[in-house]
C-alpha cells in the first residue's frame, strides 16, 4: 500500500521522477554496447557484432590475474572483517551500554573518513613494517575498511533477535561458544551474509588504498581498470565492465533473496 | 556502499529483561567480561590498523618538515592550494544541491507511487548503487568524451557544429558526481518522507489549503530533516570523493583528494599532502557535529 493517496502527485512530477531513475541507469548500459563492437576502439558496433573482446578478456593472462589478485584478496579480507565484524556487534549487543554504543560508533569511522586519508596513514606504516606491495598488508587494510559493513548488517539483524534466547541457552548450561554456535549466530545467519557480500564487494572495489600501498607485485583488478583508463582504450575494458555489472546483479538479487526470506 | 545497509535499529532494549533472578544476574554480571573479549578482534584491528595510521597522518602535517603550524599556512598562502580547494568547494556544493533536488523529486515520487512502481523505482535506485564507482565513470568516459557517444549523436543530428568539452573539466566532474552521488540523497530523503504524517497534509487541504501551499507550508518543512540529513552526507562524501574526479577531470580538474595523492606519490610532500588529509578530517568532523545537532546519526547512516 502507498503510504500517500498517488493522487497528491502530479505527472509532471512523476515523470520527471522517472527520467532521473533512467538517467541513473542507462548510462551503465552502455558499456554492454561498446563491449561488443566490431572496432578496434571504443565505440558502438558498426556493421555487426563482435565478442572479440571477451574472446581476449577470457584469454588475457594479465586480467586473470587481476581477477585472481582480486578474489584473493576480497575473500581473505572477507573472511576477517566476518568474523571479526560479527563478534563485534554481538558483544555490543548484549552489553547495550554507553561504551559498547562508542564502540559501534568507532565502527563506523571508515565510512565517513575519506579513503585518501587512510589510505596515507597505511601507506606509511606499511612502509615502516615492510608491508607495500604484499597480500598481507592489503588484505589488512581490506579488512579493517570493510568492517563497518559487517557490523552494521550484523546489528540489524541482531536488533530483531530476542536476548532472552541467548540467556535461555546460558542457563541451560551451554558455553559461550556453544550459545554462539548453536543460537545466536543461526538466528542472524542472513545479517551476517549480507554483512559479507557488502565486505566483499568492498574490497572487490576498492581503488585508493591500492594505488598506495600496492605496486606491481599485487595488480588487483580495479587497479588494472583504472591504467586500463588512464593508459590504453582497448574496448576489452567495456568487456571487463559488462562482466562486472552483470556479477554484481546477480549478487544484489542473492542479497534480496536472502533479505526477502528473512522477513517472511 | 554504504547505502545498500538495511536500518540500524536502535539498541536493543536489554534493560528492560524479565529475567530478574539471581541466577540471571550473576550470568550478566559475569558476561560483561567475556562480550568485551568478543570485540577484541574488531577493537583491536581498528585501533591498530585504522587509528593508528591515521593519527600518524595527522600528527605527520604539524611536525614534517618542521614542528609547527607551517602546513597550514599554505591554506592562506599557495595559490594552487586556493584553486584546488576552490575547485573541490564549488564542485561539491554545486553537485550536493542538484543532487539534492533531483533527489527530493524521486523520493516524492517514490512515497507517492503505488507499490508495484515504487518497486521498479527503488531497484533503479539500488542497483547503480552497487555498481563498481570505476564502471560507472568509465561508462560516462565512453558517453562523455570527445569522441563519445553524446557528442556523436549530437554532432550527426547537427545539433552542434563542433564537440562540445564534456569531459576533463568541472562539467564532466560534475555528472559523474550526481550519478554517483543521487541514491545517497534519495534513500535518506525518502526515509524521512515515509515518517510524515499524510492526515497532515490531509488537514492542510481539508482547511482550505490549495495543493501546492499543503506542499509548500506543511509538506516541505517537515521533510526537511531528511534534506537536511542528505544534504551534509553527500557534501562529505563528495568533498573526498576520488575516482570519478580523477577519471573525468583528467588531471586537468582537480580535487582535494587527487591533490593529496598527487603530493604524496608523484611529488612526495609529506608534509602538505597530510595538511591537506588532516584539514579534510576536520571539516569532516566539523559538518558530522553540525549535522549530529539535526539528525539521528545512527538513523541516518541506517536509512541509506
Amino acid at each position: 500500500m502507498s503510504a500517500f493517496p498517488s493522487a497528491g502527485i502530479s505527472i509532471a512530477t512523476r515523470s520527471m521522477a522517472w527520467l532521473i531513475i533512467c538517467f541513473l541507469v542507462l548510462p551503465i548500459t552502455i558499456v554492454f554496447a561498446v563491449s561488443v563492437t566490431d572496432r578496434p576502439y571504443l565505440s558502438l558496433p558498426h556493421d555487426g557484432l563482435s565478442l572479440q573482446y571477451y574472446r581476449s578478456l577470457l584469454t588475457s593472462r594479465a586480467w586473470h590475474t587481476s581477477i585472481l589478485h582480486s578474489l584473493v584478496i576480497a575473500a581473505a579480507s572477507t573472511a576477517i572483517a566476518v568474523v571479526a565484524g560479527t563478534l563485534c556487534a554481538i558483544g555490543c549487543w548484549r552489553l547495550g551500554n554507553r561504551a559498547s554504543n562508542a564502540v559501534r560508533m568507532l565502527m563506523l569511522v571508515p565510512i565517513i573518513v575519506p579513503t585518501v586519508v587512510y589510505a596515507l596513514g597505511i601507506y606509511q606504516f606499511w612502509v615502516d613494517l615492510k608491508l607495500i606491495d604484499s597480500y598481507t598488508g592489503v588484505i589488512i587494510a581490506h579488512a579493517v575498511t570493510g568492517l563497518p559493513y559487517v557490523v552494521i548488517t550484523v546489528s540489524t539483524a541482531l536488533a530483531g533477535f530476542d536476548p532472552r534466547l541467548e540467556q535461555a541457552a546460558l542457563s541451560l548450561g551451554a558455553s559461550m561458544g556453544q550459545t554462539l554456535r548453536m543460537v545466536i549466530i543461526p538466528n542472524i545467519l542472513p545479517g551476517v551474509i549480507s554483512g559479507a557480500i557488502f565486505a566483499f564487494i568492498h574490497s572487490w572495489d576498492e581503488l585508493i588504498i591500492v594505488l598506495f600501498i600496492a605496486g606491481r607485485g599485487v595488480f588487483t583488478l580495479p587497479r588494472r581498470i583504472w591504467d586500463g583508463i588512464n593508459e590504453s582504450l582497448d574496448p576489452t575494458m567495456a568487456a571487463v565492465a559488462s562482466v562486472l555489472v552483470l556479477t554484481t546483479v546477480v549478487l544484489l538479487l542473492i542479497d534480496i533473496a536472502i533479505r526477502a526470506r528473512r522477513t517472511q | 556502499m554504504l547505502s545498500r545497509l538495511a536500518a540500524i535499529d536502535p539498541a536493543p532494549t536489554i534493560g528492560a529483561d524479565p529475567s530478574r533472578s539471581s541466577l540471571a544476574r550473576r550470568l550478566r554480571v559475569g558476561g560483561s567480561a567475556r562480550y568485551w573479549l568478543l570485540m577484541t578482534p574488531a577493537l583491536a584491528l581498528m585501533i591498530v590498523f585504522y587509528v593508528y595510521p591515521i593519527s600518524r597522518v595527522l600528527w605527520i602535517s604539524v611536525t614534517e618538515p618542521q614542528p609547527g603550524l607551517e602546513n597550514f599556512e599554505l591554506l592562506l598562502t599557495s595559490a594552487s592550494i586556493h584553486k584546488m580547494l576552490l575547485t573541490t568547494a564549488r564542485i561539491s556544493v554545486l553537485t550536493t544541491l542538484i543532487t539534492l533536488v533531483l533527489a527530493y523529486v524521486v523520493a516524492y515520487a517514490l512515497v507517492h507511487a503505488g507499490e508495484r512502481a515504487r518497486r521498479w523505482m527503488f531497484l533503479g535506485v539500488i542497483v547503480p548503487l552497487w555498481i563498481s564507482v570505476l564502471v560507472r565513470a568509465f561508462a560516462w568516459f565512453v558517453l562523455l568524451r570527445r569522441e563519445g557517444l553524446i557528442n556523436n549523436i549530437l554532432m550527426t543530428s547537427g545539433v552542434v557544429d563542433s564537440p562540445l568539452s564534456l569531459i576533463w573539466n568541472e562539467t564532466g566532474v560534475m555528472i559523474g558526481m550526481v550519478h554517483y552521488m543521487l541514491p545517497f540523497g534519495i534513500l535518506p530523503i525518502y526515509a524521512n518522507m515515509r515518517d510524515i504524517d499524510q492526515r497532515c497534509i490531509a488537514a492542510a487541504r481539508g482547511l482550505g489549503a490549495t495543493r501546492s501551499e499543503a506542499f509548500r507550508k506543511v509538506f516541505l518543512p517537515l521533510s526537511m530533516p531528511g534534506v537536511v540529513g542528505a544534504g551534509i552526507l553527500v557534501f562529505m562524501f563528495s568533498l573526498g570523493f576520488f575516482v570519478t574526479p580523477a577519471i573525468l577531470g583528467g588531471g586537468k580538474t582537480l580535487m582535494i583528494a587527487e591533490y593529496i595523492k598527487v603530493q604524496i606519490l608523484e611529488v612526495v610532500r609529506w608534509g602538505v599532502g597530510t595538511m591537506l588529509a588532516a584539514t579534510l578530517v576536520i571539516v569532516i568532523g566539523a559538518l558530522l557535529a553540525v549535522l549530529s545537532r539535526f539528525v539521528d546519526l545512527r538513523k541516518l547512516f541506517g536509512s541509506i
